[in-house]
This record gives structure tokens, C-alpha cells and sequence, in this order.
């Protein structure tokens, strides 16, 4: 069952730019394309743990602000030679504010 | 029986027709030359020497009296004709005497082409045509004011003669750059360059509005703008056209000439026409070179012979000394066309060819055109370039000889040479990963993360890729931006400029990008080049910015930032030390250390901390030391005169003023400078990118050191005797590397590609350091700021969580 909870207003992100959210197992990066899709993902690159929402944002990827690994905003995988994946997360966008999935967030350690 | 010929006009064309009938067959006519003009035949394309004082009249006369006496044939020169009867087949001189012929040739011409614009018709409005004009011009020497519209081979070559005059000229062009239909952009604006050092002013994109005049006569051109160019003459030279009035009162076929046959033959089989005057297949004439195969097939049609014009490929040389120009063929750009680009600019020196499938069809050359004829040839019999494609552009010295092979050396190093020092690839790695299917650059990046760092091994690993796949890799002519787009850094930039694109969206469009809205490579370059070229249209885009610059603060590894404030020329004080000290304390800063440009480095403050601790460092005077950017970082001091016993002059407030006039300046990488006080040189100005050493006779400003990934000294830029000066020197060549260097290239890299010469020209011109001042003010005027304060009053909750879910989920 999904429990959706409204955590800011989308324009509080910024176009091809993220913020995070602060869980108590660590931060969700929360990113808005420059089309206004919504994804979340780990705040944590798998390489060296860079954090993602500082990353720029192109297209439906993000580059990783330290050694510039790139990866899919909607499967969380690293594109081109490098391997790894982050965790993603149920996120959308309704009447302006955007929703992210509670339930998932809170599962996540267990589901990893 | 002798025919009766009658030929109407005694310019080149007429004249060469001429010559082939005496040389041929004297005796098959009996010829009547008629001529507007009261002389004979003459050179015209030389009356620009004549103007200059190169040549005399003299000199360019082809046919003399005793020529024509010689060869019998009747001259009846100052007389216009007045009518031609086809039907009767007769001429009427301009007395009414009626004379009859067999054949008529017409080279009547063309007429200059007179804009009406109000007051055209005042005295000293002129036309560049014939002798009398340029006689006209050649009254203008030291101190008259002429002013030239038109900015083609005509006109420059009016503005160079009168200005070798000592006239002070000025070309009013409506086009964006001269000879806009035989030149590219490039060429165009060396050879503006040329000519303004010969003291010619240029203005292109001109737009004439009036001629203003007094007593009748030119006094002043008015343009669009509302400026006035005061002037004692004002030469029209916009172009030609035909001269068909007699023709078409004859009743001939008249387009925009009269209409000749490959025969040179009107509508009329017993009237020819050629040169100017004349249309072929829907072409007109205005260069000699296709004059001159008309005349030669006129003739042969006159005495019966079997002979064909032939629209031939046309080359254009500008008849100014010191201008060496070229231009043959098209060079317009089109698909399936290709470009090979050779650009000396310390020399001056710039060719380019322009190729579809293999052949060469257009060639643009400055600077050094001695191999021209050779480039000319290849266009005009259409030669298959391919065997030579890679050594064209230097001519035909290089051809022929069996180069040197640039592969040899790679292909000598053994497996475990390293290729890569960023990555630390060797070449072993590289050509298993070319086994392993990669065929090109990107390729073997994408496996080996060769050349994907700083690059400069780029060409290397294309070598290697070149020996090891042989004839199926051809190293790329140049390295596109990113994976986004294939048009070099140096394009897009002169895309941005000449296109005027003033937003990222205006230049993926222009540019072709290939990715909707760029990657991380190319958006910070793209944001950087518009920031630098439009300081007051364009607006910043954070989200195209590295963290480090979005964020005012270096990232360090493990997410948290690094805070440094700026102290100008290395100057603080015990206050501003204990505001640092308190500020540690407060954010439980765990790192203070001394960084290499002589400032205090907070490491380790979080994130949502940065708008705070800035605010008090804020509150304590200080502002942010730009730590983090492609931009100015710091200006590094000895204490020169104010404690040193060497010191030769005040190093330390000049390395203040500096920092504070260059603070907030954006630039392609990192600018670092420095200001010793001495020879000595204990502030190491002689490795960072603009270095200062003070000496006894005043400043020597070098730039082009490095002491990061490369290790280089400075060279000697200028020695200038006072601070100001210094001070100039070192904003215009600041404002020089910003306008043309390649993103994430320092100085040294962009000094290596347009060398110190280049630069110091542009430095040592007045006119030009007083532009890039200017330039760079202008800009400073937008970025000389302090994004500390502005991010703290502004935006500090964006350094905040968007929520914080901690306790919803502990519930």
C-alpha cells in the first residue's frame, strides 16, 4: 500500500537541479528535469559517495559532483563504462507539490 | 573585299578582340573604333596602382596612337554613338554622320552603380570607374576627408590608393565583414585588420542614410545611426552594371546584358557583343580573366573560325599592397561540404579550402597567397585530393615528398607505456580494448577511461588507435565540444559571436546539439562563453554551474565544503583573524589551514552551514575569496617596498588594487596571479598565470605559468614603467583570455594555440587595450560582486532540506 506524502511545492526545486530530503535513514535526493518530471533517488553515489543532488542535471541523468559518474534518474543506473546503481524511489507530481512514497522510504534498508 | 567592322567601346574586352584580329588576318577588315572616353584602349583593372602612384597613366596603356596608325584602323575616340540601325546596318556617329557596316561588335561596358540616396548628385559624389574619376581621387592627398561606401574589391581598393595618399579614409560598408562575396568571415576580418593599420577606418554594418552637403558640394555621409563621416569626397563603389542602352534601343535580346551566344553572337548574327556589357547563360562579367576568352572567341567568330565561351571558375586577388588576399571557386558552406582550415594568426596568415567529395571547389587565402595558382588549378580541373588530403592546405611544397610518419613513434612504445597519467592507462590497455571492438575515441574512453580527464593525452591515444586499427580509423580533423555536439569549442564560440545566440537554448539549436539540454561537460562551457560574451543579456545559470560555483564553496570528499575568505593581496588584520578563529569554533570547523595563495582555508563546514558562517564572516568584513571558481582565486604579495630592503616598488598595494579591480571576474579556468617586489621573486610570480615582478624601471608583466598539472613559467608579456599601465595591461589581457580561450583551458594552454606574438599585438595596440578595458569593465560591472552576501540574503533556505521525513519515520 503506498502512502504518498507531500513534501514541498515543486517550484522549491530548482529546473535541472535537486534538494534533498531528510529521512532518518539518511537523504533522498529529490530531482526535478528540466520537463518537470520528479524522481527520487539515494543522495549517494555508489562510488565514492558523492552527493547526487549537488550533481548537474541533463536530460533524465545526473552527474555525480566528485569524479563525474552519470546515472539514470529513472532506473538509478550508471551510464556508459561505469557500474553501480543507486536506489530510486516512487515520486510524482500533483497540483504543484510533490509527493513522494513513505512506505518505500521507510522499506528501503530492508529491501536492499 | 574587305568587311567593314565597327566596334563600339574601347575597354579590355573590345581591345583584346583587336589585337587577335591584326595578329591573325590584317587584312579581313577594316576597322572604326568608336569610344565614349576621349583615349584609347587602356588596363583598367590597373588604374588602382595608377591612383596609389604605383603606376602612371603611361604605364597602363595598352593600345597607343601608333598602334592603332599601324594597324589602320580609325579611331574616333570622344564620341558617343548615338543610334544603331540593324536593319540598314548602320552606325550614327554623335555629328549624324551615318557609317555602315558588316559586323558590330558592342563593349560598351558597364556603368557604376549610384545608390540614390539624398544627395547624390552633389559635387564630390563620385564614382570609381575611369580615369577621370581617379584622377578626381588622386587630388585627395595628406589631410582631406574621403569617405568610400562599399566595401568590395572596387571600393577597398579606392580607400587603399587614396589613403597610400595621405587622405584620411573611411569604408562605410553595409555587410558584416568586407568582400562578404569573395571572403569568409576570417579572411575578412584580417584583412579589416590590414587595412586599419594602414590607417583606414572600417565600419561594417553601415547602413547609409543621406549625403549632407553645403554650397553644393559633399560635406558630410549620415548613417542610419545618426553619425556623420565628414567628408571633401565620397566614392560610390557598390557595384556595376551592364551598359545596354544602345543595345536595347537597337532592339537586341537584353537581359541584365545583352545576350550573346557561346559564340559571343547577339540576337542579331551580324552584331557580337562582349565583356561587361554582355549576359551569358545568365551570368555577367566584371573580372578579366572571362573578358579575355570572350575577346578570344569573338575574334575567331569574326573570322569565321569555330570557337565556344566557357564559364570558368573565377579567382579574385585585392590590388592593395600588403593585403594579400585570394578567393577562388564557392566557398559558401552546404552539406556533404568540408572545411580544412590552416590559421597562422601571429603571421597573419589564414587559408581555407573548401571540399565536396574529395575536389577542392572553393579557396579563401590571406596572408600568404604565393601558392594561389597552384590551389586554383586544383579547383578548376576539378583534382582528386584524397591522396594528399592530409598535407593540401600547406601546397604544393609539401606534396609529392614522403612525409614523415607521425604513427612511428607510437607505434615503437612498448605495451606498458603509459598513455594516460590522469587514469593511469597504459597503451597495452588501450589496444585491448581496440581488440575488444572500441573503434574510436569515445570507444575506448568509454573502457578504459583514457583521455577522459584533463585530455591532453587525447591525440595520443588517437595515434595508438591509428596503428592498431590502420586505414579503418582516420584521426578526427577536431575534437567536437562533448558527446552532445560535434562543432569544436572554438566554432561554437565564434557561433555564439557571429550568430549572436545569447541564450543555451538559442545555441543547442544553432549548434545542432544532439542531447536536449546538453551534459555536464558541455553546459558549464556554453554557460561560461555566453556569461563572457554577453556580460549584460545574458543571465548566469547556476544549474549549469559545477557545485563548486553553484555553491560558492569547494566540495571536498566527503560532501562537506571548504570556506575561504578573501584577503586582498594577502593583507589581514588581528580582527579579521579573530572573526575567522570565532567562526571555526562556531561551526566546529576541523580543518584551518594556509592554502597556496597566501589565504585562510575553513575545511569541513556542512552544507546547510554555509549560508551562516558566511553571514559572519560577512559581518566581519570579509567577502567570499572566489576559492571555488573559474574565475579570479587570488593575488599573491611580497611585502616589497613597506619592510623589504630589495624591494623596488609597493608589490603588496598593487596586488591589492589587482584583486580588488579583478575580484568576481569569470574566466575559462582558474586565473592566478601574483606580485613580487623583486627579482627575487619571493610571491613565485613567475608561475602563476599573469605574474607581476617589480623592478627598478617600473613593472614586467608575464603571463602563461602553471605550477598544477603542467609546470611552466611565465613569459615576458610587456615591461611598463608605471602601476597604471601594469594595471591596464593586465585587465585587457585578462579581457583577451576570456573572449578567446577555450573553456577549462589557463592561460599557457591558450597561449600554446594563438601564441605570445598574437597576444602582445593586441595588448601593445592602444586601440585595442583601450577596447578589452572596456570590455571588461563592462562585465565587471555585472560579476564584481560578492555572492556570499547575495546567496545569504537571497536563497539561504535553498541550503536547507526540502523536508525533513527523520521523525515521520521514527513514528
Amino acid at each position: 500500500m503506498s502512502t504518498w506524502i507531500d513534501v514541498s511545492a515543486l517550484d522549491a526545486i530548482p529546473r535541472r537541479g535537486a534538494r534533498v530530503v531528510k529521512t532518518a535513514l539518511g537523504c533522498v535526493a529529490v530531482f526535478r528535469t528540466a520537463e518537470d518530471s520528479v524522481h527520487a533517488l539515494d543522495n549517494r553515489c555508489p562510488h565514492k559517495g558523492g552527493p547526487l543532488a549537488e550533481g548537474i542535471v541533463h536530460g533524465a541523468s545526473v552527474t555525480c559532483p566528485l569524479h563525474n559518474w552519470v546515472f539514470s534518474l529513472e532506473t538509478g543506473l550508471a551510464q556508459g563504462a561505469d557500474e553501480g546503481r543507486v536506489a530510486t524511489y516512487p515520486a510524482r507530481v500533483e497540483g504543484g507539490r510533490v509527493l513522494l512514497d513513505a512506505a518505500f522510504l521507510r522499506g528501503r534498508v530492508a529491501a536492499e | 573585299m574587305k568587311q567593314k567592322l565597327i566596334v563600339i567601346g574601347a575597354g579590355m574586352a573590345s581591345g583584346r578582340v583587336l589585337e587577335h584580329l591584326v595578329e591573325q588576318a590584317p587584312e579581313a577588315y577594316d576597322i572604326t573604333l568608336f569610344n565614349g572616353e576621349p583615349r584609347g584602349n587602356y588596363n583598367r583593372i590597373m588604374l588602382s596602382p595608377v591612383l596609389s602612384g604605383d603606376k602612371t597613366y603611361d604605364e597602363i596603356v595598352t593600345h597607343d596612337d601608333a598602334w592603332y596608325a599601324d594597324h589602320g584602323i580609325t579611331c574616333r575616340f570622344g564620341e558617343r554613338v548615338a543610334g544603331i540601325d540593324r536593319a540598314a546596318r548602320t552606325v550614327t556617329a554623335p555629328g549624324g554622320e551615318v557609317l555602315s557596316y558588316d559586323k558590330l561588335l558592342l563593349g560598351t561596358g558597364s556603368n557604376p552603380f549610384i545608390i540614390p540616396l539624398p544627395g547624390h548628385d552633389l559635387q564630390g559624389v563620385i564614382a570609381y570607374r575611369d580615369l577621370e574619376d581617379t584622377e578626381r581621387m588622386m587630388t585627395m592627398d595628406a589631410g582631406k576627408r574621403v569617405v568610400v561606401i562599399g566595401g568590395g574589391l572596387l571600393g577597398l581598393e579606392a580607400a587603399a590608393g587614396m589613403a597610400a595618399r595621405g587622405a584620411e579614409v573611411t569604408v562605410v560598408h553595409i555587410m558584416g565583414h568586407l568582400m562578404e562575396r569573395q571572403l569568409d568571415e576570417s579572411a575578412g576580418f584580417l584583412l579589416r585588420r590590414a587595412l586599419e593599420d594602414k590607417g583606414i577606418t572600417v565600419r561594417c554594418q553601415a547602413n547609409s542614410k543621406q549625403i549632407l552637403g553645403q554650397d553644393g558640394h559633399v560635406r558630410a555621409l549620415q548613417l542610419d545611426d545618426g553619425t556623420e563621416l565628414p567628408c571633401d569626397l565620397l566614392v560610390m563603389a557598390v557595384g556595376i552594371r551592364p551598359n545596354v542602352a544602345l543595345g536595347a534601343d537597337a532592339g537586341l535580346a537584353v537581359g541584365r546584358g545583352i545576350h550573346v551566344d557561346d559564340q559571343m553572337v547577339t540576337s542579331d548574327p551580324d552584331v557580337l557583343a562582349v565583356g561587361e556589357c554582355v549576359e551569358h547563360d545568365g551570368a555577367v562579367f566584371g573580372l578579366v580573366a572571362p573578358l579575355y576568352d570572350q575577346a578570344k572567341v569573338a575574334a575567331a567568330t569574326l573570322l569565321g573560325q569555330q570557337a565556344a565561351f566557357v564559364q570558368k571558375e573565377l579567382s579574385t586577388k585585392l590590388k592593395v599592397t600588403g593585403c594579400d588576399l585570394f578567393s577562388a571557386g564557392d566557398f559558401a558552406e552546404g552539406e556533404g561540404r568540408e572545411d580544412i582550415v590552416f590559421r597562422d594568426p601571429a603571421r597573419g596568415v589564414y587559408r581555407r579550402l573548401v571540399i565536396e567529395k574529395d575536389v577542392i571547389v572553393g579557396a579563401v587565402m590571406y596572408g600568404d597567397t604565393a601558392d594561389s595558382n597552384w590551389f586554383f588549378g586544383l579547383i578548376r580541373d576539378k583534382t582528386d585530393i584524397a591522396e594528399m588530403r592530409d598535407t593540401v592546405i600547406f601546397g604544393p611544397a609539401f606534396q609529392g615528398g614522403a612525409p614523415l610518419d607521425p604513427m612511428a613513434a607510437v607505434a615503437a612504445l612498448p605495451r606498458d607505456a603509459e598513455i594516460c597519467g590522469c587514469n593511469g592507462v597504459c597503451k597495452g590497455q588501450i589496444e585491448d580494448a581496440i581488440l575488444g571492438g572500441a573503434t574510436d575515441l569515445g570507444g575506448v574512453r568509454a573502457v578504459t577511461k583514457a583521455s577522459g580527464s584533463c585530455g591532453t593525452c587525447t591525440g595520443l591515444v588517437e595515434q595508438v588507435l591509428a596503428v592498431t586499427l590502420g586505414d579503418e580509423f582516420v584521426i578526427p580533423a577536431a575534437q567536437g565540444i562533448c558527446g552532445c555536439c560535434d562543432m569544436t569549442h572554438e566554432d561554437v564560440r565564434r557561433m555564439i559571436k557571429s550568430q549572436r545566440l545569447t541564450s543555451m537554448p538559442a545555441v543547442w539549436q544553432a549548434c545542432d546539439w544532439k542531447t536536449p539540454d546538453g551534459c555536464h561537460v558541455c553546459r558549464p562551457a556554453l554557460n561560461y562563453y555566453l556569461l563572457a560574451d554577453w556580460p549584460l543579456e545574458y543571465a548566469d545559470d547556476p544549474q549549469s554551474r559545477f557545485i563548486n560555483e553553484r555553491k560558492h564553496a569547494n566540495i571536498q570528499k566527503d560532501g562537506t565544503f571548504s570556506v575561504v575568505p578573501r584577503m586582498w593581496g594577502g593583507i589581514t588584520t588581528p580582527d579579521e583573524l579573530r572573526a575567522i578563529a570565532d567562526a571555526a569554533d562556531k561551526y566546529a570547523v576541523p580543518t584551518v589551514k594556509v592554502t597556496g595563495g597566501q589565504r585562510i582555508d575553513l575545511l569541513g563546514v556542512k552544507g546547510e552551514d554555509l549560508p551562516a558562517i558566511w553571514k559572519d564572516l560577512n559581518d566581519a568584513g570579509m567577502v567570499s575569496g572566489y576559492a571555488y571558481s573559474k574565475g579570479l582565486r587570488t593575488v599573491k604579495t611580497c611585502v616589497g617596498t613597506d619592510h623589504c630592503r630589495f624591494g623596488t616598488q609597493d608589490s603588496t598595494g598593487l596586488g591589492i588594487k589587482l584583486e580588488k579591480i579583478l575580484h568576481g571576474a569569470w574566466t575559462p579556468h582558474k586565473l592566478k596571479l601574483a606580485v613580487s617586489g623583486c627579482p627575487r621573486n619571493c610571491a613565485e610570480a613567475t608561475c602563476k598565470d599573469i605574474g607581476v615582478v617589480c623592478v627598478d624601471s617600473g613593472f614586467q608583466v608575464s603571463i602563461g605559468g602553471a605550477a598544477g598539472m603542467d609546470v611552466k613559467e611565465t613569459e615576458l608579456l610587456i615591461s611598463v614603467p608605471t602601476e597604471q599601465e601594469a594595471i591596464d595591461v593586465i585587465r585587457a589581457v585578462t579581457q583577451l583570455y576570456r573572449e578567446n580561450a577555450r573553456y577549462l583551458h589557463r592561460i599557457y594552454k591558450w597561449m600554446a594555440l594563438v601564441g605570445l606574438d598574437w597576444i602582445k599585438e593586441r595588448i601593445e595596440d592602444p586601440t585595442e587595450r583601450a577596447a578589452l578595458i572596456e570590455r571588461f569593465e563592462v562585465s565587471q560591472s555585472i560579476y564584481r560582486h560578492d555572492p556570499w552576501a547575495e546567496h545569504v540574503t537571497k536563497q539561504a533556505d535553498t541550503y536547507q532540506p526540502l523536508a525533513n521525513l527523520s521523525l515521520e519515520a521514527a513514528e
